[in-house]
Order: structure tokens, then C-alpha cells, then sequence
């Protein structure tokens, strides 16, 4: 085994000021007892944080890409392509990487038995899909637009859509999950969760864009959204300065 | 190159039971694996109550000390170990994932002590949050990370000897709050 000053290791710096939220954050009540009050302390990236999973084609199902296929009946709602790229900090796609999601049927009412909402359930829409990246790191899902749904979070809460993504990157510093929401959403202003990025360009990363060149005529709209995990330095000894 | 921002991380939200859970995710290794452990342990919030609405992941060495990763320099194990775990946690607040002990692996400052990378998510957690399991029966002295820990913290890195693995309970705020790193 290598000594230790012989470990060479790329090196993910940390994510500009403002790109993600406080783990506390007044607006979203859930934070208050969930978040950590003492401070976090720095953990060394090391063999464990630079390495990660790479799951492969053995974690899909047939049709885990399309989730207006997984029952007998077709869900109902608005058909919807969404495609793009799983990307690092240095634009270098994630090949072959798992990309997860889940969502609310068109309704907005997630099959699960924890969602009261009174809108139906979809017998034909479980809401939950897997693909793997491509090549270019390209993903690609057929699903339905999921709908708006109310949550009690504050006086008259509305979550706006959105689809939740999983992503693995190839480092376990490059783990995400975040949610996809769709261009010019009326309930954006008063969601907290969408509002907890302090950052207004960064909080616009998780907006897709619509695509016409993508949709499928008589059939189907599509939406594109890019999900980018954490660059890295290729070597500890290119860096000497810490940007914190 | 050119460079690009993130996508920020945004809440698992309360449903991550419909798309994240896997059949086989507990099981780092199949049951019956020679010295295959459970690492069992319940999330609780700063009221004491627990959380069932949490997800586990931890991600290790393989007991060799070696990855199945382009990335290690060391070159890459092939052993085939997954060294991922996947558990959401019951109405109980309890999650366990059945594995095998990690190796001792190089570091900056001399050798780590055996250890396994855990994610917390959860609906109220805006970002995941990730700490560090240790073993009580393990040399843990010349670890750097454990030393860089508060002393009167550390022990809420250091997973407690069980009849069949052991016991590595997550407290996300308060009272004996895990330490959480920031990476």
C-alpha cells in the first residue's frame, strides 16, 4: 500500500457562496428540529469522499424510464419528454451514472400513504423513474407534467411542480438530490423551498426550459434540464489557496 | 474548460419512499456473507422524537481497504464489493444496513481508522447532511479526522458493539447532536 504523502487525489472544491441553502431556514418549518445547530466540521477529502458508487445498468427495470408505461392504462395528464445532461463542474459529462426521480401525478398527489391531499390517485401513475446516462451523460425520461399541490406549510402553501432527481456523480462529494421545476411557475415566489437557494441565478439552475424542438408532435411536450454535481482538481498540488 | 455552476440541492420532501428505496439496498452484502454485521440505529430530531422519514447511505472501503473506483491511486479493486447501502428509515425511526467492517486506509496525517461515510436526507433537510461511523472495538487513536472532533463529541461518531453488528443512532439537532461534517 501506498504511502500516505504518495496519494495523489483530485480534490472537489466546495460550491460558490450562496448556491445552496442554510440548513435552517425559517420559511420551511420542517428545518427547525432537523437541522444541525452545533457547526459542521471540515471533513478532509480522503480515498473514502473521492471515491463513490458507480451503479450501473443492473439497477434498471424495462421500463423505469417511462413512467406512462408502467401499468395496463396510460396515466392522465399531460405527456411530457424530460431530457438532459448529468455534467461536473468542468463540463465533463458522468457517463453510464444512475439518474432516480420521483413526482406527484397531474393532480399533484403523490401515490404514497402519506399524501391526504384530496385530489385523486392515479391507478395508472406510480411516479417513479430510473435511467441511466449515456455516453455524453445524456439522461432521458417519459413522464406526466406533475401538478401543483398544497402542503400547510404557511397560510395558503402551494408547492409548485416539480420532479424530484437523485444523482450519484462519480464521488461521494458529488451526491444530489434536488427538484426540477418548470419555466415561469406562478407559485415560485411564495415557496420557501424553492426560495431557501439565496442565490437568484442559482435558484434559476433548477428551472428547466421548455424544448420544442424535443416534443413529439400529437403526443408529447418536453423539457430540458441539465443537472450539475461538483468539479474537481485532478491533483492536491495544484491548489494552494483555499476559496472559502 | 469551461466552468460550470451547480444545481443546488433542494429537500428529499416527505415522499422519498416512492422513488429511492431499493429491495436489496440494506444489504451492503448479501445475508449470510461471511462476516457480514448489521449497523442498526434510529434518527431522531431535536425534540427526541424520531424521524421515519429519513434516508441512510453509507459508502466505505471494501475490508481490504480498497475501492472499485477509477479514482483510488492506488488502483482500482475490482473485488465486486458494493460498498454502498441504502436503508429509509421505519415509523420507528430505525434504519440498518448489513455490511462488512471496512479497511484501514492511508490518509494525510498517517492511517485512518476504520470508517464508513454516511448521507442523511430527510423532508425538513434542505441539503444532506453527512458524518462518520467508527467502531468501538477498533484503534480509533490515530485517526485525524476523529482527532480534528471536539473530544466530548467524538463518541457520537463511534457505533456501539451489538449482539449482532452494531449500533450507530443519529440525533440531527440537540442533546447529544451527531457531529456533521461539511465537505
Amino acid at each position: 500500500m501506498a504511502a500516505p504523502t504518495d496519494l495523489r487525489l483530485p480534490r472537489y472544491p466546495r460550491e460558490p457562496e450562496g448556491t445552496n441553502a442554510p440548513l435552517d431556514f425559517a420559511g420551511y418549518g420542517s428545518t427547525k428540529l432537523r437541522h444541525p445547530s452545533q457547526p459542521l466540521v471540515l471533513l478532509p477529502q480522503m480515498l473514502t469522499e473521492v471515491t463513490g458508487p458507480l451503479l450501473g445498468p443492473g439497477r434498471l427495470g424495462e421500463l423505469d424510464n417511462d413512467l406512462t408505461r408502467q401499468h395496463d392504462g396510460e396515466p392522465q395528464g399531460q405527456r411530457i419528454i424530460v431530457t438532459g445532461r448529468l455534467l461536473d463542474g468542468d463540463g465533463r459529462p458522468i457517463r453510464n451514472s444512475l439518474v432516480e426521480i420521483w413526482q406527484a401525478n397531474a393532480g399533484g398527489r403523490y401515490r404514497h400513504t402519506g399524501d391526504r391531499w384530496p385530489s385523486p390517485i392515479d391507478p395508472n401513475f406510480s411516479g417513479l423513474g430510473r435511467a441511466l446516462t449515456d455516453g455524453d451523460g445524456r439522461y432521458e425520461f417519459t413522464t406526466i407534467k406533475p401538478g401543483a399541490y398544497p402542503w400547510k406549510n404557511h397560510d395558503n402553501a402551494w408547492r409548485p411542480a416539480h420532479i424530484h432527481f437523485s444523482v450519484f456523480g462519480s464521488a461521494f462529494t458529488q451526491r444530489l438530490v434536488t427538484q426540477m421545476y418548470f419555466p415561469e411557475d406562478p407559485l415560485f415566489s411564495q415557496d420557501p423551498i424553492f426560495n431557501s437557494i439565496p442565490d437568484e441565478k442559482a435558484r434559476q439552475r433548477m428551472v428547466s426550459h421548455f424544448n420544442l424542438e424535443r416534443t413529439v408532435p400529437e403526443w408529447a411536450l418536453a423539457y430540458d434540464f441539465d443537472i450539475v454535481v461538483r468539479g474537481s482538481e485532478q491533483s492536491v498540488f495544484e491548489d494552494e489557496e483555499d476559496e472559502d | 474548460m469551461g466552468e460550470l455552476l451547480t444545481t443546488p440541492s433542494q429537500t428529499v420532501g416527505p415522499y422519498l419512499s416512492i422513488g429511492l428505496p431499493w429491495e436489496d439496498g440494506p444489504f451492503v452484502v448479501p445475508e449470510g456473507t461471511p462476516g457480514a454485521f448489521w449497523i442498526r440505529g434510529t434518527v431522531t430530531d431535536g425534540a427526541g422524537e424520531v424521524v421515519p422519514d429519513a434516508m441512510i447511505e453509507t459508502w466505505q472501503a471494501d475490508p481490504k481497504g480498497g475501492f472499485d473506483h477509477p479514482d483510488d491511486p492506488r488502483g482500482r479493486s475490482e473485488s465486486g464489493f458494493r460498498a454502498f447501502g441504502r436503508c429509509p428509515t421505519d415509523k420507528n425511526g430505525e434504519y440498518r444496513v448489513l455490511t462488512l467492517l471496512p479497511g484501514v486506509l492511508p490518509g494525510e496525517q498517517g492511517e485512518q481508522a476504520r470508517h464508513i461515510d454516511v448521507s442523511v436526507f430527510a423532508r425538513g433537510l434542505l441539503n444532506r447532511v453527512v458524518t462518520r461511523i467508527y467502531f468501538e472495538d477498533q484503534d480509533n487513536s490515530g485517526d485525524a479526522v476523529l482527532a480534528s472532533v471536539p473530544a466530548e463529541r467524538r463518541n457520537t461518531l463511534v457505533a456501539k458493539k451489538t449482539e449482532d453488528g452494531y449500533r450507530f443512532d443519529v440525533r440531527l439537532q440537540g442533546e447529544g447532536e451527531t457531529v456533521f461534517f461539511a465537505l
